[in-house]
């Protein structure tokens, strides 16, 4: 076993390095400040094939691999977490659509989310269900041809400028195995989008409820088969996890690097603050953080690659441990700055902001812990 | 239609200090990247090829690391990467590199097809000569378009380029005869960012690697040290001036007078220099 990155995925990891660093970083703090969602540069990104990251080349698609993902979405996140979370959501439900949609609608509707002409939001959470998400209650009643749905999807990132909504909804009995999901266009006739909320962080992308009010979906319009929502909603989300994970570990490198490279600069009691052995020891701890966790997620995404059995602990593990951890590192890098790490302008708190709320999404930190927890001891 | 680009891998020379006692250019953990005038070269090539069709191949002579160099080349674009790497070649100042440069070229045009323009940057950041690129185009006979700023036209089938080529006091608008040479100038474009595709092509692609003798090179004492007349005797850090320089205000004196009176305080500092140019003017 050697841990090194392949020719490949070091190329990869460049180019996207490279992007981060010319179009995301010169920018994160004017758009975080002016809550402004980068539409233009997230399609530059498309134009480069980060929008269909695992979605298969007969289409347009890139064909990589969640491991490959995990690198794309961590070097991005250098340059902004909040965008690299979102490029992560748009390849989930690409890569939804990619792995369980007809030929049909791949065909139909994967090109235009390529390109990124057309964004995806993923719409699992309700107001009433998050941690439970089998318990959601929008519902989906058949009629002729198509379904129609009524209900409420909460916190949906991308909601009101996304033009594709991936809808998980109640087609039959209670529980997991009575959810469908369905592809919602933009302008389908009772889909409607709650005020942009105000949030702590992620502020370079909004954040909706979505209404559905007697939205009617042709049938050609579910993914899957009735039933297999769930299933497909958690199978979107073991990848979702790594790359939000993977955004933990981008921003945290960034913030582990100012702090560097300021310690290095600020006097105190007549020498850089660098010197003092205090401040050496919290960065070779931030330093060792880091590297645990990026090898310890690149194992999570490679048992996913390889279909491993315990892939949905591992990537659990890895989500938990890698939002956590680097959220304490963005956190002492803060710290490290003094006064200075609490202003805008020096970009620490932005990425404490926007990486604390990694470890609430995509399934909270305490399910991870519940997921794993129930592969090692069983459910009960 | 082919297009040959010559890059070269140096130091990023904006990170490059000098040593401040032995006056030696310190390199260690320097970065190398790309010489920023052959960028410019590179993307004017693409552009051309994807305008009129053909292969774009990149060409350096370095040693094996200069790999690394070819291979961002790859993710821009580039259809094919050519590394001259030879111990023969170590210590070439620019009469050595163009010529083995011009080899290569020509064999180039023996293997792959016969280039229509060779292009360089106009020179690099760490030699700073701009020899090499005209260099190549005496020894291969090319007409030579050095500092373009625009390539205006191509016609294949009359065989013709038009370019702007910026000069003192204007711009040149030259019309030539293809195959010929291009020294491009800086700021004239952007480098293209590579796709995914791009990087994993790059990272699949083999890269050719020519020694001396594959690049049909017969008289190797024309390269490296052996065919380089020129000699560093010394190198150093310049020593800042005492003197400042001055803002004149010219609202209120005439420039006339303003530029005699300057001559006069460079006289009062240099009194040789007023003599070495009135007996000058004499003769």
């Amino acid at each position: 076993m050697d841990f090194r990155l392949s020719e490949e995925q070091e190329a990869i990891r460049q180019m996207a390095l490279d992007f981060a660093r010319d179009e995301l970083a010169p920018h994160a703090i004017d758009w975080d400040q002016q809550k402004h969602f980068p539409v233009d540069t997230l399609r530059g990104a498309a134009a480069l094939g980060m929008a269909g990251i695992y979605v298969r080349d007969d289409v347009g698609g890139t064909g990589l691999t969640r491991l490959d993902a995990a690198i794309i979405i961590e070097a991005l996140a250098t340059g902004c977490p909040a965008v690299a979370s979102f490029v992560s959501i748009h390849n989930m439900c690409a890569g939804m659509i990619d792995r369980y949609g007809t030929d049909e609608q791949r065909q139909r509707l994967l090109p235009k989310l390529l390109t990124m002409e057309v964004l995806a939001s993923y719409c699992l959470t309700e107001p009433g269900s998050g941690s439970d998400a089998a318990a959601l209650k929008t519902k989906a009643v058949k009629d002729g041809d198509s379904y129609v749905l009524t209900g409420q999807k909460q916190f949906i990132s991308g909601a009101g400028e996304s033009g594709l909504y991936v809808i998980m909804a109640r087609t039959g009995e209670e529980g997991p195995k009575g959810i469908s999901t369905f592809v919602i266009e933009k302008d389908a006739p009772g889909l409607t989008f709650g005020a942009n909320e105000k949030k702590m962080g992620w502020h370079v992308q909004p954040t909706r409820a979505v209404m559905l009010d007697g939205v009617r979906v042709p049938a050609e319009n579910r993914l899957g088969a009735e039933g297999d929502g769930f299933k497909i909603a958690m199978g979107g989300l073991d990848g979702g996890r790594l790359n939000i994970a993977a955004a933990s570990l981008g921003g945290a490198q960034t913030a582990f690097e100012k702090a560097l490279a300021y310690v290095q600069e600020r006097r105190a009691f007549g020498k850089a603050i660098g010197e003092f052995q205090a401040l050496q020891f919290r960065l070779a701890d931030m330093a060792t953080d880091l590297e645990i966790a990026r090898t310890f997620l690149w194992r999570a995404a490679s048992a996913l690659d390889a279909g491993d059995a315990e892939a949905t602990k591992l990537c659990a593990m890895a989500k938990r441990f890698v939002t956590d951890r680097c959220f304490a590192v963005a956190n002492d890098a803060l710290q490290l700055h003094g006064g200075y790490g609490y202003l805008a302008d020096y970009g620490v708190e932005k990425i404490v902001r926007d990486l604390r709320v990694h470890q609430i999404l995509e399934g909270t930190n305490e399910i991870m812990r519940l997921i794993v927890a129930r592969s090692i001891i069983g459910r009960k | 239609m082919h297009i040959v680009v010559c890059i070269k891998q140096v130091p990023d020379s904006a990170q490059i200090r000098v040593h401040p006692v032995t006056n030696t250019i310190m390199r260690q953990g320097v970065p190398t990247i790309i010489n920023p005038y052959d960028l410019f070269a590179l993307e004017e090539a693409l552009k051309v090829r994807d305008h009129h069709g053909g292969e774009v191949t990149v060409l350096t002579m370095g040693p094996p690391m200069a790999e690394e160099a070819l291979r961002k080349a790859l993710t821009y674009g580039a259809d094919r990467a050519i590394l001259l790497t030879d111990r023969h070649f170590a210590g070439s100042d620019t009469l050595a590199t163009s010529f083995a440069l011009s080899q290569a070229i020509s064999q180039i045009g023996n293997s792959f097809d016969t280039p229509d323009i060779v292009f360089t940057g106009k020179q690099t950041i760490d030699g700073d000569t701009a020899q090499v690129g005209p260099g190549i185009a005496k020894r291969l006979n090319l007409v030579q378009l050095t500092y373009v700023a625009k390539i205006t036209s191509i016609d294949l089938s009359a065989r013709a380029i038009t370019v702007e080529r910026r000069s003192e006091g204007g711009t040149h608008v030259l019309k030539s005869e293809l195959p010929c040479l291009i020294t491009m100038l800086e700021g004239t474009t952007v480098i293209r960012r590579g796709s995914l595709d791009d990087a994993l092509r790059a990272a699949r692609s083999e890269i050719v690697k020519w020694n001396a003798a594959e690049a049909g090179i017969e008289d190797i004492t024309k390269c490296g040290l052996r065919g380089s007349p020129t000699v560093v005797k010394r190198v150093f850090a310049p020593t800042p001036r005492e003197q400042k320089a001055v803002q004149i205000d010219t609202t209120e004196k005439r420039v006339h007078d303003i530029a005699n009176e300057l001559v006069a305080s460079i006289f009062t500092h240099q009194p040789a220099l007023q003599h070495e140019l009135s007996s000058a003017g004499s003769a």
